[in-house]
């Protein structure tokens, strides 16, 4: 135990990572582990400075299962691995130039990556369009959050948006 | 109630008849005096067939010592077999008819306990006559007759995905699940036998585990029909599904390896042998899926090049799942695991490389083999226990049977789903657990195993058997009816019924591809880096052989329900233009034909159901738009503004169009579903839907509601008319006799004018003089333009769309008909607006004007 104290002091605000994202302490020692080991220059940060190591871990707390026990306790803040906030970080990885729409142009582009070769552009494009049209409840052409979130009422979430980190 | 009362006598009826038969066969003029039998034969039937059974008692084929020419002959010997097994189906198959009949019964008591019960009943009426139980279901015939098809169909409609996601769950359950309900089953009832609560029977240790092993295995046909009919939610059904399929390889494992512990004795039992027992374990379940994969590759293999011979490529799914049962029988190794790995492996190519129709054909036949035989084996198991001999009653041993064989299930459940919860993502909860625990029905596999038990090794065979049959009973009947209460007092998340949806789907993929990444990020493997890991093996390895490459590229999920979104908006499309018996219809199978003569302009058969799209859309949005998603699709076309993504999304509606009605005559062939290709058949074929469209429309005009276009088209000319001083009724038929004379020089002339105004005019006039018309006009102009003209006559908006064709000669017949059908939607919008109408008409460039001279040289 001494040792696994010790080296979380490394971590910087350590206490505070723990309360935002839920993580217990032997998490975030494994996430750091793993962050210094991404980390090969030793700075501190990820790609070209933008992810420091707290903002590393507040983006995988987005996958941290739901554990029910722990939604009892009510009071704090909204954890992000809470339904809104999954639903809110794939949501961004949609909306790509953040005006808080997605567009067809954007869908086009998510499209084309996971499609791939397989299709033609023509498809495509009548892919995107249709998936527009189910969700494009206001007839504006583009899918808000609120769209999206009731388009994926059925989706089931919680445990999709899940990866089992190591208990 | 009447009619199930009537199907009970019917029923009856055939039982006597088929029993009364059996009876024939043994002895038949026993069977003359004492069965009802007499009344149906004639006398010299009887007269030949005595004769025949008297000489030579080999049934039908001797000739010797007939004093007559037998005109008829009775060879019921010849038939027996075959006979009775078509008239057992039937009336098995008839009692299911009789039970879904009544659906309030079937909402209360499960299917299956039902047939069990039909089946005490077919056994009472068997055993009243004969006094021994004539049929029973055999091992044999269960095994290797009735099972492989259930199983079958069970693994080649199995979930993949789900199967493999809850895998560790499933094998655990199934592996040391069985083990531990088999050990803990046969040491309690030895203990309790210790203890004397049994009195005095003649088993030892060994034989109770024996016991124990036949009953610990969960019985996939029960399961699937009880289940299927409460809809749990798809993690609990999958583990006990995936359960009951799996631990087959157990329960025969461990059922080989103490009856062969049984007949060697306890003395000779060494560590040696005990290892041996673990081996076999290990070898009877891989070996028995490394069976069924081989040939679930090898199914995918041969429908690969099954192209040639598409009617009966659905066999050889058939064909090489039951030779891979067969096989590991053969090799006495888990044929259940066997057949369950063969589905599951093919099913992914098979749905790949077949035609729509023979997968739909495999599908279906499936189904309909799983439903009859499962419904065979439930009604035999109702009549095999109405048989005296088995029944052998010992209270204590039955009745504590039945509660270890409940006990052991929950402690054993519990207690594994606990390990398991602490390793899985979403944890099983405790009404999971319940369900999983009460759902362990045992059914015909325990009981054919007992059945097969050694009576000479075993003295208490008969007991075990009826003891087997009780809890087959208890769990089938009992429990399968208080499932579903059970399943609504504990609340237990139900399936949700979805409905598919293009995001949806999309964002699921986009989640996998999210959750290898973070996983990869986080530095794990788990079960989503595992996947994404075969994924890729099996895109750029599997698929690469087991497919058609026409296949491969179109395996994408996201593609697949977008192909099934478009196929349903066509399908509503259709009924939809059939309720309102609209002749948009008809034009559509126009275009069908069109495409087939002309295959290689396909961009032009786009535009052209293009437009008879649009008419029939607009046609209906005119009057009354109704929110249907056909609908929905077009509205998209009246904006008109993208008009590259109109073209696509009719591009691909169109294609799936096609696919699904298939409207062509077929003719008869025992190999092919040939289309009709026959060139003169086809222009017939043409000419007389194009008549047909032409009567319909005529119809159209003079019914109740003429189309609003035409009206305002002769509002049109009228304004233009009248400055001439003429009466609408002269300018009429003046058309009239105009066209006449121009019919023959259509293509000369003006056509642009021409069409419109002949339309419009004649068809009002003359309607009678049209059907004659309409063949030699056809022959004349290219379908094509036939098909345009129409069109655009039935909106009369050909003046401007057809002005506007010139514009673009290069690519005049693919562009033609597109621009008419925007133009037309615009003024169709336009039409609604009087103003903008009236403006759209002045832009308009005046009608020919050789017209007015013309009239002018009439009068």
């Amino acid at each position: 135990m001494g040792s696994s104290s010790s080296s979380r002091n490394k971590i910087p605000n350590a206490q505070e990572l723990m309360d935002q994202t839920g993580f217990s302490s032997a998490h975030l020692l494994r996430l750091y582990d793993r962050f210094e080991c991404l980390d090969r220059d030793n700075r501190g940060y990820l790609r070209q400075d933008t992810v420091d190591f707290s903002s590393f871990v507040r983006i995988l707390a987005h996958f941290r299962p739901t554990d029910r026990n722990r939604n009892k306790e009510g009071t704090q803040q909204e954890l992000p691995n809470s339904r809104t906030r999954k639903l809110k970080f794939a949501f961004q990885l949609y909306d790509l130039d953040r005006d808080g729409k997605i567009s067809r142009e954007e869908l086009l582009q998510v499209l084309r990556a996971m499609l791939g070769l397989q299709v033609t552009e023509e498809q495509l494009q009548s892919i995107a369009e249709r998936a527009i049209q189910e969700a494009d409840l206001d007839k504006d052409d583009a899918i808000s959050f609120d769209e999206f979130k009731k388009s994926l009422e059925k989706v089931d979430i919680d445990t999709k948006m899940s990866i089992g980190f190591l208990k | 109630m009447a009619a199930s009362w009537g199907f009970i006598l019917f029923l009856c009826v055939l039982l006597m008849v088929c029993r009364g038969l059996s009876l024939a066969g043994v002895d038949p003029d026993q069977t003359l005096s004492s069965s009802g039998q007499v009344k149906i034969r004639n006398p010299q039937i009887d007269n030949a067939m005595s004769s025949n059974h008297g000489t030579t008692g080999e049934g039908g084929h001797a000739v010797e010592h007939i004093t007559t020419l037998p005109i008829v002959s009775w060879k019921w010997h010849h038939v027996t077999t075959p006979y009775l097994v078509a008239l057992w189906i039937l009336v098995s198959w008839l009692c299911k008819l009789v039970i879904e009949a009544n659906h309030h019964v079937t909402s209360v008591i499960p299917e299956s306990a039902l047939l069990i019960c039909f089946g005490f009943i077919l056994g009472g009426m068997i055993w009243a006559a004969d006094k021994v139980q004539t049929f029973t279901l055999t091992p044999t015939v269960f095994f290797l007759y009735l099972l492989p098809q259930v199983i079958l169909d069970a693994g080649y409609h199995m979930p993949n995905k789900l199967f493999f996601t809850n895998l560790g769950g499933i094998l655990v359950h199934a592996v040391i699940g069985t083990c531990w309900n088999a050990a803990s089953l046969g040491l309690s009832l030895w203990g309790c036998q210790m203890g004397g609560a049994m009195g005095d029977l003649d088993i030892g240790l060994l034989q109770y585990l024996l016991f124990g092993s036949l009953m610990a295995a969960v019985d996939p046909v029960a399961v699937i029909a009880v289940f299927e009919q409460v809809h749990v939610n798809d993690v609990l059904f999958i583990m006990v599904f995936g359960e009951s399929l799996l631990n087959d390889g157990v329960t025969v494992v461990l059922f080989n390896v103490f009856d062969a512990f049984v007949s060697l004795g306890g003395p000779k039992i060494d560590a040696a042998e005990i290892i041996k027992g673990i081996v076999s374990f290990f070898v009877v379940a891989f070996g028995g899926s490394l069976v069924g994969l081989g040939f679930g590759l090898l199914i995918s293999l041969l429908t690969r090049c099954t192209k040639n011979i598409q009617i009966i490529e659905p066999g050889f799914i058939f064909v090489l799942g039951y030779l891979s049962y067969l096989t590991a029988e053969m090799l006495s190794l888990s044929a259940i695991l066997s057949i369950v790995f063969c589905g599951m492996c093919c099913q992914k190519y098979v749905r790949a490389n077949m035609d729509e129709n023979s997968v739909q054909t495999v599908r279906y036949a499936m189904k309909a083999f799983a439903n009859g035989s499962e419904t065979i084996i439930f009604v035999f198991l109702g009549i095999s226990a109405i048989d005296k001999v088995i029944w052998v009653w010992n209270t204590g041993f039955i009745l504590l049977t039945l509660l270890f064989v409940l006990v052991y299930r929950f402690i054993g459940v519990f207690f594994l789903t606990w390990i398991l919860n602490r390793f899985r993502l979403v944890p099983l909860e405790f009404v999971d657990q319940v369900i999983m625990s009460y759902g362990g029905l045992r059914g015909a596999v325990a009981y054919g195993l007992a059945v097969m038990l050694d009576e000479n090794k075993i003295k208490e065979k008969n007991l075990m058997v009826c003891t087997t049959l009780i809890v087959v009973y208890f769990t089938v009947i009992l429990q399968g009816i208080t499932m579903k209460p059970l399943v609504m007092w504990l609340k237990v998340k139900r399936a949700a019924v979805t409905e598919v949806s293009l995001l949806e789907k999309l964002t699921n993929k986009m989640f996998n591809h999210t959750l290898v990444a973070i996983e990869d990020i986080s530095g794990q493997i788990g079960h989503n880096y595992m996947r994404s890991k075969w994924k890729y093996f099996e895109e750029n390895w599997m698929s690469w052989i087991l497919m058609k490459p026409s296949a491969r590229k179109k395996q994408d999920q996201l593609l697949d329900v977008f192909h099934q979104l478009n196929l349903k908006d066509a399908m509503e499309y259709v009924t939809e233009g059939e309720r309102r018996g609209s002749l948009e219809f008809v034009r559509n199978e126009n275009s069908i034909i069109d495409f087939k003569k002309k295959s290689e302009s396909e961009s032009f058969d786009i535009n052209n159901a293009n437009i008879s799209n649009d008419h029939g859309v607009m046609s209906n949005t005119s009057r009354d738009p109704i929110p249907s998603v056909s609908l929905e699709m077009h509205e998209q076309t009246m904006k008109a503004v993208r008009e590259a993504e109109a073209i696509n999304a009719h591009h691909l509606l169109d294609q799936h169009l096609y696919k699904s009605r298939k409207q062509h005559r077929h003719r008869f062939s025992r190999s092919h579903f040939d289309i009709n290709r026959d060139e003169k058949e086809v222009q017939e074929i043409f000419q007389r839907t194009m008549r047909n469209r032409l009567e319909s429309f005529t119809s159209a005009k003079m019914g109740v509601k003429p189309p609003k276009t035409i009206v305002k088209h002769t509002q049109k000319e009228q304004q233009q008319k009248m400055p001439n001083g003429k009466s609408m009724d002269k300018a009429k038929t003046s058309y009239s006799g105009d066209e006449g004379s121009e019919g023959d020089s259509a293509s000369g002339y003006d056509q642009s004018y021409m069409r419109a105004t002949y339309r419009a005019g004649a068809g009002i006039e003359n309607p009678a003089f049209m059907p004659d018309l309409d063949p030699m006009d056809l022959l004349q102009i290219p379908p094509w333009l036939a098909e345009s003209e129409l069109d655009s006559s039935m909106v009369a908006l050909s003046h401007r769309a057809q002005v506007g064709l010139p514009r673009t000669p290069s690519n005049l017949r693919r562009l033609a008909p597109l621009r008419i059908s925007t133009r037309s939607t615009d003024s169709f919008t336009l039409e609604n607006i009087p103003d903008t109408q009236q403006m759209d008409s002045d832009q308009l460039p005046p009608p020919p004007p050789p017209r007015p001279p013309r009239d002018d040289g009439y009068v």
